[in-house]
């Protein structure tokens, strides 16, 4: 039970808006010793974990070709594209978005969207523009909600699409799982189970995203 | 073969530019910690394979030394501003769009090219896509670089401008990564599963539903990570309860369960790769924005993951 220890000192830490990578290196020490790991021990297991995920740090060597698009203007050349379009508001843009995304992840193709490539220098300067076109120029709370939801949407869709595909690594675990257990099941038997949830965020979300348009116009009014 | 070691050595060299661009500004009132975190994370890349278990956890803890008291600065690297953005976007119209579309095109060829067998032993096809989307990288930068008349430096400046925005935060995935696995061995999974069947409402299907569904939001969010709560929530109530006591599915028990995980993955801000790093990405000023946006479409869809469960499991 001490173990958990290493909880609470995360828990706190993030809800005092301590650094969170001095939260996590405390929270780690703190486990290590409750859980009787010695000091050279907790270091080594960090210092190893932290090499093995080395890969999920590599997608940041896309900034430079998005930095060096959006220099040239590629920001303001989507919302020109997305102001022209009168049908297109906010919410529409993003539901459209919310359907590709959840739609391309259950092909296997989760590759096809992202916050670094997709939803910062496209997605969002879209979804910004069609709020203008309909309603003038945003305030600032209005403008980061909006990137918020332009966010939320690249994951919930991701999230709630991706286990349609039966190679994803999430159904490869339970696969893997049960079978530890002594259960044997076809990935393709739980691909199929993911679909009424996916459905289920499809309906939830774009609700949502339809609510967010009645409340940009709302509380902004018409041009 | 080209894999992840290919793919370190690219980001150790992208991390070592950036800390020496950093050295260089002087924009930058905290200029030396960044050159010193991003030269730290590039040792780490370039380095990591080969250096100790030690070696590697003293680096980290040297990162976090560096960027825990009072942060990281943000440089100012010479950009464009607004107007001579709307003039080269006005001048080069659609054609922006094509090495931004470039990434993602390269990156689903990639996955499919180098999974054939004509192609194999060319790429590790585990990691076909990681590849290939850096593949796509510089097949964007190929068509950018002529297209605006580039100097080879400008990349590289305006990638520091982006990763200057999203600072420590960039790290945060591959720290909290690491600290599930100092959980994992100090046995905090177990911990937790022993609560979980401790505290197990026994008598009635509706109640193992819940607290499994509810118990794998609350233990992803707790970790971060579905995958992490996924065995020790499944093995702790999933498995005696649902399928063996009271003889429900257990591929609609895994799947929907996994889901549920996914519902708090959504709300936490362990999850930083999706939560907290978007945040900084979109230059939001509360940290935890992005969860905001989601926590009600994460609550409904945790009750209809529910919902589906208790009637869909004992059905099949």
């Amino acid at each position: 039970m001490l173990s958990l220890i290493g909880i609470v000192v995360v828990v706190v830490g993030f809800m005092a808006r301590m650094n969170p990578l001095l939260v996590v290196t405390v929270a780690a020490l703190v486990t290590g010793v409750a859980g009787g790991m010695g000091p050279v021990q907790i270091i080594e297991t960090f210092g190893k974990a932290f090499q093995e995920n080395r890969y999920v740090s590599v997608v940041w060597v896309v900034l430079p070709v998005i930095g060096l698009l959006e220099r040239a203007g590629l920001q303001e050349r989507a919302k020109t594209l997305i102001g022209q379009i009168q049908a297109a508001t906010t919410g529409r843009l993003l539901l459209l978005y919310f359907v590709l995304r959840q739609a391309t992840a259950a092909l296997g193709l989760t590759s096809l969207g992202g916050h670094a490539q997709m939803v910062r220098p496209l997605i969002a300067p879209m979804a910004e523009a069609a709020a203008e076109t309909h309603h003038g120029p945003l305030d600032d709370d209005t403008r980061q909600s909006i990137r918020a939801h332009t966010a939320a949407v690249d994951n919930i869709a991701l999230f709630f699409g991706e286990d349609i595909f039966i190679a994803i690594a999430s159904i490869l675990l339970i696969k893997g799982f049960l079978e530890q257990n002594g259960i044997l099941v076809e990935p393709l038997q739980l691909s199929v189970w993911a679909i009424p949830t996916a459905f289920c965020a499809l309906a939830i979300h774009g609700t949502r995203l339809m609510l967010l348009d009645r409340h940009l116009a709302r509380t902004l009014g018409a041009r | 073969m080209i894999g992840l070691e290919v793919l370190y050595v690219i980001g150790g060299a992208f991390f070592a530019a950036i800390s020496v661009l950093s050295a260089r500004d002087a924009t930058n009132p905290k200029r030396w910690k960044n050159t010193a975190f991003w030269g730290l994370f590039a040792v780490s890349f370039l380095f990591g394979s080969h250096l100790s278990d030690f070696a590697n956890g003293l680096v980290v803890i040297a990162m976090v030394l560096t960027a825990g008291f009072g942060g990281l600065g943000v440089g100012l690297p010479a950009t464009t501003g607004p107007e001579e953005r709307r003039e080269s976007a006005l001048r080069l119209g659609n054609r922006l769009f094509l090495p931004a579309l470039a990434i993602p095109l390269t990156a689903l060829t990639g996955t499919f090219l180098f999974k054939r067998p004509e192609l194999a032993g060319l790429v590790d096809p585990k990691q076909a896509t990681l590849v290939s989307l850096i593949l796509g990288v510089f097949v964007a930068l190929a068509i950018a670089m002529p297209m605006l008349r580039a100097k080879p430096i400008t990349p590289l400046q305006e990638g520091r401008r982006l990763l200057d925005t999203v600072g420590w935060a960039a790290v945060l995935p591959q720290m909290l990564a690491a600290l599930g696995a100092v959980f994992a061995a100090a046995g905090v999974g177990t911990a937790i599963g022993q609560i979980a069947s401790d505290w197990l409402p026994s008598g009635s299907q509706l109640a193992a539903v819940v607290a499994y569904t509810f118990g794998m939001a609350i233990f992803t969010m707790i970790m971060g990570n579905a995958f992490a709560a996924f065995p020790v929530m499944t093995a702790g109530i999933g498995l005696p309860l649902i399928v063996l006591h009271f003889g429900g599915d257990p591929a609609i028990m895994g799947a929907i369960g996994m889901l549920s995980g996914f519902c708090g993955t959504l709300m936490t801000p362990m999850a930083a790769n999706f939560n907290i790093v978007p945040a900084a990405l979109l230059e939001l000023k509360d940290r935890n924005g992005v969860i905001r946006a989601q926590v009600p479409t994460a609550i409904l869809l945790l009750l209809a993951n529910t919902a589906l469960m208790y009637v869909l499991v004992f059905r099949f």
